[in-house]
């Protein structure tokens, strides 16, 4: 029960696109047609669900504060957390180069089509901050991060698989010239999140959520200035990221 | 006939200047036109998209009749004036003038302001973007009143549509390109920006906000209660009105949407003058009858026990979710909105089907909404063009085994 709880609180109510705007760059960039939109989406899917347990198991037996005690009495008192944004990362690009890897070897026509985004999930936020919300919200178990990983990529893939089929069919629609192309993809994500409102406020008795989660979880926001603004963390996420390549 | 032909020498006054458009959309609107096409491929058909429109405005008209009868009714039922009907669809109580009247000075209103704001919207873009005036809107502009609290601000309304039509549909192009139905976008922003006049059990009834604020002014009155069914079963309570009452429309609710009888005597006009999808309302209501009896068998099998605040709704009896609230309005009147609908035959299916499971589903599960229909029309809008895409596909697919075969 509390398995598909969580499965079906990550797929709709806290959905990674329309609950918090995580993922935005590749969401817009990669929606164009609905084929490539399902083979990036299923790429989330799959390394959602193995990083997030893996990162779990990190954060569990390494990062939090006395994770180390298994080690011996003497290391109880470490705190390496500081150190989970850096290894959650190493994780996940790790995760994505198997991916690549992957994709090039069983479909070569996927991966030329999902070309610079497939590396990119690397630094997709979506991706990063699964993991962040699952060390934030302190999730219990193995079972349930994994339940977690997959329930964040599914809704991830639902999003970005409904909006390509929307701009599929909007492809003919006499758009204003000033909204073509991201604006009115803007416009639509903001309306989308509308829609996943029906589920706002399920599970949780209709109030809001224990203000622990709000301080990391945005508010829904249809406004186009909350959208940038996360396009504007999302880039940042990147520099972070390319410094650690650039590290590394 | 002076009318007819000021019209026609002040089109042909402005004629290739911005405001054509303008006068073409009155003259259009209020005659046939008098040119005629020249050249090219013509196709002759009995119903363009103005007649289409009108038909569906027609079928809601009796709900909006009964809704200026109910307003006024609920508001003086609710001071204790007059009595409950007790005579049937029929009876004297309800069909009175008074009713009638204030019904109609509280409703009239929010259609002159739904059509007036909407239209100079539209009038506008059409001058901007020089193209015709089109008849988008005029269902939009009937169906809005049909489906806010009677007591609802007319500013606030006004802004809604505002948001609705510019948002909801400009950006996109226009009448047939929208993803949401407007009509939904503008009750959706109403009921996320103004949520205190959007839900609640105050705002059904005509009077009881005034009221409220009457008695925290000082004044000696008593309250007014103008609670909705689905607000009452959500608390565990009784419905408190008899069955057909509640299909006959004496009860509180938005405008338009009480009355199940009248809403299928729109629908059967629909599906009789093919403007509806009889497919979507069908499944609709298979969809919400299957989640009805779900939850029926989960209480039958003692799973939840009373004590649960979900057990009132869950055990309403599964044929009840159909007529109360705005389940019957939304599906006849708004799921089968031809732009934002599934195209397709099979995905009309599972759109509808989805529709109404999700609308029973949010009805009992979430407790933050106490109506569901508005917001699962809405999520199934977001989707109805992946389901089309899919069944596309498989006929697609279809098609190319059934070619292989012929071929080999």
């Amino acid at each position: 029960m509390e398995h598909i709880e969580l499965f079906f609180k990550s797929i709709f109510i806290d959905n990674m696109v329309f609950a918090t705007f995580l993922g935005m760059c590749s969401y817009l960039a990669v929606s164009k047609k609905v084929s490539t939109a399902v083979g990036l989406g299923a790429a989330v899917i799959f390394v959602l669900a193995i990083t997030v347990p893996l990162n779990w198991l990190l954060d569990q037996y390494l990062l939090q504060p006395g994770a180390l005690v298994w080690l011996g009495g003497e290391y109880a008192d470490f705190d390496l957390s500081f150190l989970s944004f850096i290894m959650f990362i190493a994780t996940i690009a790790t995760m994505v180069q198997l991916v690549e890897i992957v994709v090039e070897k069983f479909s070569p026509s996927l991966y030329n089509s999902l070309g610079i985004f497939l590396p990119l999930i690397a630094v997709n936020c979506a991706i990063l901050g699964g993991s962040l919300f699952m060390q934030s919200r302190e999730i219990a178990t193995l079972g349930l991060a994994t339940t977690y990983g997959i329930g964040s990529g599914i809704g991830w893939f639902l999003a970005i698989l409904a909006i390509a089929a929307i701009r599929e069919k909007i492809r003919y629609s006499s758009v204003p010239p000033a909204l073509r192309g991201l604006g009115i993809t803007f416009i639509i994500t903001g309306l989308m999140a509308i829609g996943f409102m029906s589920f706002g406020g399920m599970l949780t008795g209709g109030d809001e959520e224990s203000p622990k989660e709000e301080v990391t979880a945005s508010v829904i926001e249809e406004t186009k200035e909350n959208s940038t603004l996360n396009e504007v963390e999302t880039s940042e996420d990147k520099v972070v990221a390319n410094n650690i390549k650039v590290n590394e | 006939m002076g009318l007819k032909s000021n019209l026609h020498k002040l089109k042909m006054k402005y004629k290739g200047t911005k405001m054509a458009p303008a006068f073409n959309a009155i003259h259009t609107f209020l005659y046939l036109p008098n040119e005629t096409t020249h050249g090219g491929t013509h196709i002759k058909a009995a119903d363009d998209l103005k007649r289409t429109m009108n038909t569906v405005i027609m079928a809601m008209v009796p709900c909006l009749l009964f809704g200026m009868f109910n307003a006024g009714y609920q508001h003086y039922i609710a001071l204790g004036e007059i009595q409950a009907v007790t005579g049937g669809f029929l009876s004297a109580e309800f069909w009175t003038l008074d009713n009638f009247l204030v019904g109609f000075w509280k409703i009239l209103p929010l259609v002159i302001v739904s059509y007036g704001v909407g239209l100079a919207i539209e009038f506008l873009f059409a001058v901007i973007k020089k193209h015709e005036v089109e008849e988008g809107y005029l269902v939009t502009g009937m169906l809005v009143p049909l489906i806010v609290p009677v007591d609802i601000p007319l500013w606030m309304l006004a802004v809604a549509v505002a948001f609705g039509v510019v948002i909801g549909k400009e950006v996109f192009g226009g009448t047939g390109m929208n993803i949401l139905n407007p009509a939904l976008t503008i009750r959706a922003f109403l009921f996320f920006a103004y949520p205190t006049w959007m839900s609640g059990d105050k705002v059904w009834v005509h009077g009881a906000v005034e009221r409220d604020q009457a008695i925290a002014a000082g004044e000696s009155l008593d309250a007014i209660s103008g609670e909705t069914i689905l607000g009452s079963l959500a608390q565990g309570k009784e419905a408190g009105y008899e069955v057909m009452d509640m299909f006959f429309g004496f009860i509180p609710g938005s405008v338009g949407e009480t009355s199940t009888l009248l809403i299928l005597l729109g629908a059967l006009f629909l599906i009789f003058s093919k403007i509806g999808s009889w497919r979507i309302m069908m499944s609709s209501a298979i969809g919400a009858i299957a989640m009805g009896l779900i939850f029926n068998g989960v209480v039958d099998s003692g799973w939840i026990t009373e004590s649960s605040k979900f057990y009132g709704l869950m055990s309403t009896t599964w044929w009840h979710h159909l007529i109360i609230g705005g389940f019957a309005f939304g599906t006849v009147f708004m799921a089968t909105d031809p732009v934002t609908a599934s195209q397709t035959n099979k995905g009309k299916w599972i759109y509808g089907f989805l529709v109404g499971f999700i609308s029973i589903l949010i009805r009992v599960f979430n407790p933050a909404y106490p109506e569901g229909v508005m917001l699962a029309i809405l999520l199934m809008n977001v989707f109805a063009p992946t389901i089309d895409h899919y069944v596309v596909q498989g006929n697609v697919k279809k098609r190319m085994k059934r070619l292989k075969v012929k071929t080999a």
